[in-house]
């Protein structure tokens, strides 16, 4: 079904108004998508759709965008039907990354609505001939007639711009309270909520033989015996290209093993030995985004390197899709966080034209960036069109989500600062070194598929994404007052595969700064603290610093034997949510082990629209930044990944959650929305790094802290 | 073979050598059991075999008849939660919520057999579970209050 067939089934009409066009931009995703039907329908049976071209991802922007629409239109949420990124229905709002849901559809649809509400108002004002309020799906008069919202839509085709400014319920039924997450009950019942939990009729499985290394070449494989195999329908090969479908999962995943023992594959050795000496010896294009006009420095120079090695996403469901592909073309169901940029690289690599492409949305497993989500989709792509009309479900096996996932790039900076006689820091330079930080679709080249197929597709040249989000650079200009030359130093080629990890640069930016900020504070003698306060203007920032210094009492830290007090603060992007971090660090000195023990966080993203989930967003964002920065680092050989389970990749268990994790909102109603999925990451890295430095005396410069790097640091 | 899950003995077709993930999964359409890794390292595809959290994925039918298998779906509905579910809804434990059906087979065997649980007894009894999205806090929260709904605390 396509939009407009949907927008004619059921009588339904769309609310729509015209306002004179103004030059102003519109708010949010409005200012890309105008029309105010693109967004909400009412029909005339009176249901009401919500249409964001965001997706689900376990972080609650469902509940959220809910939660505005129930507001503005003033219905209750269950109410309202949601309907997420889909091809054939929803504005396209590109990826659902970059913590910019609630700035970009949030926005728009807290508009859409508020413009929609004052329009059926103003129809029911008329036809009653006196003043209205919307009241639980109805306008409604002082003396009590009224009229339903599917009445006021009736008899009428509208549709128009929205306007630049609304009229917004200012009071707060819905809005900033903790509604429950409404994907929570079928996700904990058994209920289908993910695409790995799609059947579909006739449906099929199939699993793909990835190649052992990357670029390693198909020589020659004897399928006789796999195609004999119980179960086995199909095998698919398209030049490097090969995978097996069968109709059941477990023959599926047999027919893999079978298959993949009867491959020969040319490999060539080509994985850098050591990362950081490749790294540092390749190209680069270097960009000042910050302080061209910079004094050099003079003085006593305090300097530090840091480095990041690569990290997985590591969902901890492996990627999965269906595809259906018959003659009005080719559906599939994915996790992707872009279905209309997915759309453009499945349509290239299958040769057809775009609008004989539909991809829906369906949750994953959390995703956290860019990962095997849109490779998976085109590999459902490719195995459906040689099983015509069956829907074909492939999931990748635990081995191809750890060694062919994009990774979170390894990164290089360099940090310098001179100190004035007053202990600020009067001058500083930082570069920073990285290859880009997006390798998404787009084009068919950036699927795996499309590059192992007969006629190969070359993948979209690398390309730093620019300021002031940035990529590598991302958080590389410090939000302090001082004056900062920043430099960064784009890597065009990529030893390994590697793509958007939350946060992008900000990860490794903020770890840098936040641990040179300390670095400095001890040179001044200052208190941590103290010393960002002093070199702040932004009240905001101030704000959540003050906060967490108090509720976590950081005054009152009384220093124990192995235990460290560590402190960071960053504002994400330097234009989202503000987000600062406290922590009590145990480090035990004979095994090199590392616990956060105690976590205070404050967490300031604009107007609230339910605080619990900005809670949840920030207390995983800690944990897994925790995660990352104790034990993550990919691995590998000469020729392969030998990261390929979580025995060869360890992350974060049980035993290293820390005993407590409070956060704390403040909310600033009618502030705007302030991306925060990705504000923590930062933080948490530069506050761990700090805390041990505290407990031990050393500071660690080199991700990550597992037990290894610690005892030998503690231990030089 | 027949296969006794949630009380409902299932006349299953599958080779007996199929880990149990799989049936559960594929046959009975059952959801809650997830395929994380499909080597006993994550604990996404844990369920219950008399009383025991096992690794489905691992664990082929062959060993399962006459045995009473609990997945999820066992605990209670949507709009009938058991204490288990109705306490990670009330403690909002989950981002993506992949790991957590798991997880909370995990919780429900470590309870129906000390229902008195420390916060120390339920990490312990969590450890060999991976979380990304880093609910820990919630689960540990969500899997004590579990404990106290089932000893009849409200």
């Amino acid at each position: 079904m396509n939009r407009r067939q949907f927008l004619q089934t059921g009588g339904a009409l769309i609310v729509s108004f015209s306002i004179p066009a103004r030059a102003q931009k519109l708010p949010g995703a409005l200012a890309h998508t105008p029309q105010l039907d693109s967004w909400i329908r009412i029909g005339a049976d009176g249901s009401i759709t919500v249409f964001t071209g965001k997706a689900e991802l376990g972080q609650g922007v469902k509940t959220a965008i809910l939660q505005i629409a129930s507001e503005q239109l003033a219905v209750d949420m269950q109410a309202i039907k949601l309907v997420t990124a889909d091809t054939a229905l929803t504005p396209n709002e590109g990826y659902t990354a970059g913590s910019n849901s609630m700035k970009d559809s949030g926005t728009a649809i807290l508009n859409a609505a508020a413009q929609a509400r004052e329009i059926l108002l103003a129809e029911a004002s008329r036809r009653l001939g006196a003043p209205v309020t919307a009241q639980n799906g109805a306008a409604v008069t002082a003396d009590g007639r009224r009229i339903a919202y599917a009445q006021l839509v009736e008899g009428k085709t509208l549709s128009a711009r929205a306007a630049p400014e609304s009229k917004l319920i200012t009071a707060r039924r819905v809005m900033g309270k903790s509604i429950p997450r409404v994907d929570i009950p079928a996700k904990v019942t058994g209920g289908v909520a993910y695409v790995h939990d799609l059947r579909l009729p006739g449906m099929v499985h199939a699993r793909v033989v990835r190649p052992p290394s990357p670029g390693a070449q198909l020589k020659s494989v004897n399928t006789d015996a796999v195609a004999r195999m119980a179960g086995v329908q199909k095998i698919v090969r398209d030049g490097h290209f090969l995978a097996v479908v069968a109709g059941r999962e477990w023959e599926a995943v047999q027919a893999l093993r079978a298959l993949r023992a009867a491959c020969t594959w040319s490999e060539q050795a080509r994985l850098p030995k050591e990362i950081y000496a490749t790294l540092a010896s390749l190209p680069t294009q270097d960009t000042v985004i910050a302080g061209k006009d910079a004094a050099q420095l003079s003085g006593r120079v305090v300097q530090a390197a840091y480095r990041r090695p690569y990290q997985l996403h590591g969902a901890i469901g492996p990627a999965c899709a269906v595809a259906r592909y018959d003659n009005d073309g080719l559906t599939i169901w994915s996790h992707a966080q872009g279905m209309f940029p997915l759309r453009g690289a499945v349509s290239e690599l299958m040769g057809l034209p775009a609008e004989k492409v539909h991809c829906i949305h369906m949750e994953g497993a959390g995703c956290y960036g860019h990962n095997g989500a849109d490779d998976v989709a085109g590999d459902a792509a490719l195995i459906a069109r040689a099983m015509p009309g069956k829907p074909v479900r492939v999931q990748w096996m635990r081995e191809d989500e750890h060694a062919w996932e994009p990774y979170g790039p390894a990164m290089l900076t360099e940090a310098r600062a001179t100190l004035d006689g007053s202990g600020n820091v009067s001058g500083w330079q930082y570069e920073v070194s990285s290859n880009t930080h997006s390798t998404r679709p787009g084009k068919a080249g950036d699927l795996i598929a499309g590059r192992y197929v007969e006629k190969p597709f070359p993948p979209s040249p690398p390309r730093p994404l620019p300021q002031p989000e940035g990529g590598g650079d991302r958080n590389a200009i410090p939000l302090y007052r001082f004056p900062s030359r920043v430099t960064h130093r784009f890597i065009p080629e990529m030893p390994l595969r590697v793509s958007a990890l939350r946060g992008l640069g900000a990860y490794m930016n903020i770890f840098s700064i936040e641990s040179f900020m300390d670095e400095l504070a001890l040179a001044a003698k200052a208190d941590p603290v103290e010393f960002r306060l002093r070199q702040l203007d932004d009240p905001r920032a101030k704000d959540v610093i003050k906060l967490v210094a108090e509720k976590f009492g950081w005054g009152s830290y009384k220093k124990q034997n192995g235990n460290g007090r560590g402190f960071a603060f960053a504002r994400y992007k330097n234009l989202a949510a503000y987000c600062a971090i406290a922590m009590d660090v145990a480090v035990e000195r004979d095994t090199g082990d590392v616990r956060v023990q105690r976590v205070v966080a404050a967490i300031d993203s604009g107007e609230a629209i339910n605080p619990d989930g900005i809670k949840n967003q920030i207390e995983g964002g800690i944990i897994q930044s925790i995660s990352w920065t104790t034990f993550e680092s990919a691995m590998w050989n000469d020729t392969r990944m030998t990261s390929r389970d979580w025995s060869s990749y360890p992350i974060l268990r049980f035993s290293h959650v820390p005993e407590s994790v409070d956060v704390h909102v403040i909310d600033r109603p009618g502030e705007h929305f302030l991306g925060t999925g990705e504000a923590s990451q930062g933080p948490t890295a530069g506050a761990l790094a700090n805390a041990i430095a505290h407990a031990t005396g050393v500071r660690i410069r080199d991700l990550p802290f597992n037990r290894k790097r610690v005892k030998e640091m503690l231990a030089a | 073979m027949k296969l006794d899950v949630n009380g409902q003995v299932h006349e299953v077709e599958a080779d007996a050598t199929t880990p149990l993930l799989y049936v559960l999964r594929d046959d009975l359409k059952l959801n809650a059991a997830k395929f994380g890794c499909g080597l006993g390292q994550c604990g996404a595809c844990v369920v219950m075999v008399d009383g025991e959290a096992i690794y489905s994925c691992i664990t082929p039918i062959s060993v399962l008849e006459n045995r009473k298998i609990k997945t999820l779906e066992g605990l209670g509905t949507a709009g009938k939660p058991g204490p288990m579910q109705r306490a990670f809804i009330d403690a909002q434990a989950a981002q993506c919520g992949y790991c957590i059906p798991g997880m909370m087979m995990r919780a429900q065997a470590l309870l129906e057999k000390n229902p008195g649980a420390t916060e120390a007894d339920i990490r312990g009894a969590l450890q060999p579970h991976l979380c990304r999205c880093g609910t820990h806090s919630r689960i540990l929260h969500a899997v004590a209050r579990a404990g106290e709904l089932m000893r009849g605390k409200s």
